[in-house]
């Protein structure tokens, strides 16, 4: 595959350049002047809540819908009204759109047969991209006698057949469970790794985001709140909304904050970054403190939520690894005066909207 | 189709016994003319029908299919109308399924209900408008007025059977196929045609059915052009040789029988 090959060496071209786009269905601004640069060979996920226009921009990429205003560019190349089939790009489906009349080898192979590659090697190239997926004894089934982790591969193999420059993954994951979903994740960080291919990942689960991506944008009501890496978007969000969607977040507001930070700036602290101490420990420097009464326990097995009411009438939510606590111990705890504290390195300050 | 979970039927409990037997009496209702045709088309009378019948014979079969020969033009006639009815029905039927599936347009909903509207008119009224639309436009009774009157209604059938089909395709199918390099010409061939192709052919089969046993916009816009049914019709006036007549209805509910036994299997097939 000479153009993988190639997108290893960094190309200075993004894949995709979004250029002040917006798209509107009549009065909905579905995206809202968004303007994005995914890498050649990166790992991009979107993620954002449903109706935050994630997929409408994955679509746009494809080509399945035409910005209202703005610019989109593949590769340096203006795509602007380029049809789907005419465009370097090939998407995995959330529903994996897979053609039911077809035989799995058919459907891994339509977009060759379309482009009148040659059968011999049309049936090479579709065994590799099974083999790729890891179903190289399905060729010959009907989609309908696969499962649904299966079916998922295929319609990935179908994609990644054609090895195109740019492939789109719309939510591929959203309809299996748990644990294949999570073997899946890894799978498909690995396929990419190997084949070199630049992925944009539509998803909005946030795990599935921080687990796969080489960075993230966050989406919300049709615009970007936040570009960045797994770690810059969990550890230091731009916005409220990104501290609050990706992994919970306790917002400290106005008087608390005041009284915490000497700012009324709003900020943010994870829940698993607060220490639970005995009332009256003395505070180190550069640490945050503050007293509350332990209102309610949520026992998870490997960890405990506790949520703690502090002064003011707020609540905080601190996390704690279940390292010496039986269960017992811990449903015990409510109603517990506590000390709260953190490291001030460890909170951040939000715009405030 | 993807296969679905086979969920239990939330209402798969015995029908009660009285529902049981008032279905049975509706289906006798339905079906007791059919086997009193049947019955009568074996009778030994010529003229007139007694039950039960003095005695049972074949040669009436013999009689129409060689004495007959006033028989075969309306036949011809009849299954010509009904082939030549479903072809355009095919055609314009798919069309208009097409067209409202995959696209937003004004009057799209005008559109819907007036195609559907024939199906819902009463036949007479059908009949009468197209009547004196040929009159209008001075236009002579030919096949051709029949074929339009039978399509009016035979479209309906086929628009609706696609229409069913491509609301459960979806519309990813197309983009896939599309995402994969294919034109739109490529994208029909390859994709919507095999998903609407048992769609189309249960469709045609109700159409040539509906087409082949349809009297009342026939008698409208056939002119002095008798179709199979008009003739049964006219022989019911004049008694002569009346088992023949029932023969040729036996023929008629078996050749609009087995269309409709087969569409419905194949829509079943498929909606599995």
């Amino acid at each position: 595959m000479p153009q993988n090959e190639m997108s290893n060496i960094s190309n200075p071209l993004p894949a995709v350049r979004f250029e002040n786009v917006s798209r509107h269905f009549d009065q909905v601004r579905a995206v809202d002047n968004v303007s994005l640069e995914i890498r050649d060979g990166e790992f991009f996920s979107m993620l954002g809540p449903s109706g935050s226009g994630k997929t409408t921009c994955l679509r746009l990429i494809a080509g399945f819908e035409q910005p209202t205003s703005g610019k989109i560019f593949l590769h340096g190349a203006e795509v602007g009204e380029l049809p789907p089939y005419e465009r370097d790009v090939n998407t995995v489906f959330q529903d994996y759109a897979l053609f039911p009349h077809m035989t799995v080898a058919e459907n891994v192979g339509y977009g060759l047969m379309i482009r009148q590659v040659p059968g011999a090697e049309r049936n090479e190239r579709v065994n590799q991209a099974l083999e790729l997926v890891r179903l190289p004894q399905m060729g010959q089934r009907k989609p309908s006698q696969l499962s649904g982790g299966q079916r998922q591969r295929i319609a990935l193999a179908r994609a990644l057949v054609n090895r195109p420059r740019v492939l789109l993954l719309d939510e591929p994951l959203g309809a299996l469970d748990l644990k294949l979903r999570q073997e899946m994740q890894i799978e498909l960080k690995e396929i990419q790794k190997r084949v070199g291919i630049t992925f944009v990942f539509v998803t909005h689960d946030q795990e599935e985001a921080l687990t796969m991506s080489d960075r993230i944008a966050v989406f919300n009501a049709g615009r970007i709140e936040q570009i960045g890496t797994p770690s810059q978007v969990y550890e230091h969000p731009a916005t409220a909304f990104v501290a609050g969607f990706v992994g919970t977040s306790n917002l400290v507001r106005s008087d608390i904050a005041q009284k915490l930070t000497g700012s009324a700036q709003t900020f943010s602290i994870r829940p698993e970054k607060i220490r639970m101490v005995e009332p009256g420990t003395p505070v180190q420097n550069g640490w945050a403190s503050v007293e509350g009464t332990i209102r309610e326990v949520v026992y998870l097995g490997m960890f405990t939520r506790y949520i703690v009411a502090v002064e003011g009438g707020r609540e905080l939510t601190v996390v704690r690894q279940n390292l010496d606590e039986t269960s017992m111990d811990v449903l015990n705890a409510e109603g517990k005066r506590v000390q709260l504290t953190w490291q001030r390195a460890f909170d951040r300050m939000l715009e405030t909207p | 189709m993807f296969s679905r979970n086979k969920s239990p039927q939330p209402f798969a409990s015995r029908a009660p016994l009285g529902l049981k037997i008032l279905v049975g009496f509706v289906l006798l209702f339905l079906y007791c003319p059919f086997g009193i045709i049947l019955l009568y088309a074996f009778t030994t009378e010529e003229t007139a029908f007694t039950f039960p019948p003095p005695g049972l014979t074949l040669d009436w079969f013999r009689v129409a299919l060689f004495e007959r020969p006033d028989i075969f033009p309306p036949l011809l006639l009849s299954i010509q109308v009904a082939l030549v009815a479903t072809a355009i029905a095919l055609v314009l039927g798919s069309l208009i399924a097409f067209a409202i599936s995959r696209t937003r347009f004004f009057g799209r909903e005008a559109i819907t209900f007036l195609v559907l509207l024939p199906i819902a008119l009463p036949g007479i009224i059908t009949g009468i408008s197209l009547r004196s639309a040929f009159g209008l436009l001075g236009l002579d009774f030919t096949f051709w007025t029949i074929v339009i009157g039978h399509a009016t209604f035979c479209i309906v059938v086929v628009y609706n059977n696609v229409i069913a089909r491509l609301r459960r395709t979806g519309k990813s199918q197309m983009e896939a196929s599309a995402d994969l390099g294919a034109h739109s010409f490529q994208t029909f061939r390859y994709i919507l045609l095999p998903a609407i192709g048992t769609a189309l052919l249960a469709g045609g089969m109700l159409a040539f059915a509906l087409s082949f046993d349809e009297v009342i916009v026939t008698t409208f816009t056939a002119g002095q052009q008798t179709t199979l049914p008009i003739w049964i019709l006219n022989q019911l006036v004049r008694p002569r040789q009346r088992p023949v007549t029932n023969v040729v209805a036996v023929f008629v509910i078996a050749l609009t029988f087995i269309p409709i036994f087969i569409a419905q299997r194949l829509m079943q097939d498929t909606n599995e």
